[in-house]
């Protein structure tokens, strides 16, 4: 019997190793594997490459691991100025280095990997400071950038729910960069707020197919997965 | 006579057609929704993996798996979807939503848009503004016709970073609605009472003053809000 399921956020994460590259899903709070990011400090694993959408912030998500100082390399799209402090200086003293990406350059270089794509051209950036150094070319009279894929060793991923064959499901905006994240690292892993039987979920009602992922851990929400006063951030 | 900031929402809502699917960048640009025409089918795209985004909700009906791109609260009007990060990019790169409404630092002449780095900034950061400036047809910047200084913002050359080469179509300000064509800026609108003489001398590369040049329509306030300041 194929049985995904782990106990335990720290078993999920035991086997990251030192140097790993870790993709982490989210957008805002929704969607980010909060619970996992705090098993993986209580780990330990140090001079990780993170991709992410941003940097998170000291208190949530993959913020925290700037705090602890595990986290050499960020490869991101929107880093919010005011919330990762612990970045920012890590950043500013030239201890982590910034892989700056458009938004959708960034998802489609992982959908790229997850598709086994080579890389490929588009047009967002050429001409800019981010197409710096990079192949284009000219297409049809347009010019375009060459964007390679983008792979990681695990991927840290959020859903609602999932069964104990790796299918996931997402409530409304937990979506965001999870499904191409599951498809782009060797080991994945899923935090869930319930596990389901077999059958349970519907057919056309699962957004990550069970393929594709590799472990699952039914969490508590963290806090900042629950409605805040005044404000999502 | 200035717009506000809301008028200058409602005016860029006033050129949104029934059927567009338009993306909003943050500030001037999130206030848009409140002014589209009633009764009008818009759907508004947030590059989180939401189309049908509808109003920010009332407190205590905000559900916590529900943010917008700028990380506010917010809902979905009937016939929403949601879907993941690569598709909403693929709405935008494929050149499916039809327009983006976006703030700006700097516009040139030749509609090179810059808005994603400060000169002083020691952070860079870029989010999904690359993707829409290259990728949808209709991109619409929405400002203050000057910096906080006075400054001119529409210039003769971008001096910051460009976000893309030649990317603007219509600049919407609290003085004045600018097209940007081929053979530079040409002024339609002043803001009501306002000469072409007092926008060009807040402008920093020259404007053609259209044959139909007119003041802009707007009351002068909208649901209690002041439109004009």
């Amino acid at each position: 019997m194929i049985d995904k399921t782990v106990a335990s956020c720290a078993e999920a994460v035991k086997d990251v190793f030192d140097g790993a590259t870790i993709m982490f899903g989210g957008f805002g709070p929704p969607g980010v594997p909060a619970r996992l990011i705090e098993a993986l400090r209580e780990q330990g694993a140090k001079n990780l490459t993170a991709i992410h959408n941003g940097a998170g912030s000291d208190e949530f998500g993959l913020g925290i691991l700037f705090v602890s100082g595990q986290v050499r390399k960020l490869v991101a799209s929107f880093l919010n100025r005011g919330k990762a402090s612990a970045f920012h200086d890590q950043y500013l003293k030239g201890e982590v280095e910034l892989e700056l990406l458009p938004q959708g350059t960034l998802a489609e270089r992982i959908r790229a990997a997850g598709a086994g794509i080579g890389g490929f051209y588009t047009p967002t950036a050429v001409g800019t400071r981010l197409a710096k150094g990079k192949e284009t070319r000219v297409l049809d009279g347009r010019e375009y950038v060459f964007e390679r894929p983008l792979h990681a060793d695990f991927a840290f991923i959020k859903a609602h729910r999932a069964d104990r064959l790796g299918n996931l499901c997402y409530r409304l905006a937990m979506r965001n960069f999870n499904p191409v994240m599951a498809s782009a690292a060797k080991v994945v892993i899923a935090e869930v707020d319930e596990i389901v039987p077999v059958g349970a979920l519907a057919p056309d009602g699962i957004h990550t197919p069970g393929i594709f992922v590799d472990r699952v851990v039914q969490v508590e929400r963290h806090p900042r997965h629950f409605v805040k006063k005044g404000g999502a951030q | 006579m200035k717009l506000t900031r809301e008028g200058i929402a409602y005016r860029v809502a006033r050129d949104l057609p029934e059927g567009s699917y338009v993306n909003l960048g943050v500030g001037i640009p999130s206030l848009v929704p409140s002014y589209l025409p009633e009764g009008c089918e818009i759907f508004v795209h947030s590059e989180n993996g939401l189309l049908g985004v509808g109003a920010a909700p009332a407190a205590g009906d905000e559900d916590p798996d529900l943010v917008n791109a700028s990380v506010e609260y917010t809902t979905l009007l009937p016939g929403a979807c949601v879907f993941d990060h690569a598709t909403s990019f693929h709405m935008i790169r494929g050149g499916h939503v039809t327009h983006s409404v976006i703030g700006a630092i700097e516009v040139a002449a030749n509609g090179d848009l810059a808005n994603w780095q400060m000169p002083d900034e020691s952070l860079p950061s870029v989010g999904g503004a690359m993707d829409l400036a290259f990728g949808v047809r209709n991109v619409f910047v929405a400002m203050t016709h000057v910096t906080s200084k006075g400054e001119p913002k529409i210039l003769s050359a971008c001096t910051c970073p460009l976000t893309a080469p030649r990317c603007v179509r219509r600049i919407y300000t609290d003085l004045a609605v600018i097209d940007v064509t081929p053979d530079g800026l040409v002024l339609r609108e002043v803001a009501p009472g306002l000469d072409p003489a007092a926008v060009q001398a807040q402008t920093g590369a020259p404007l053609r003053i259209a044959d139909d040049c007119r003041e802009m329509d707007i009351p002068a306030g909208f649901g209690g809000v002041r439109l004009r300041a």
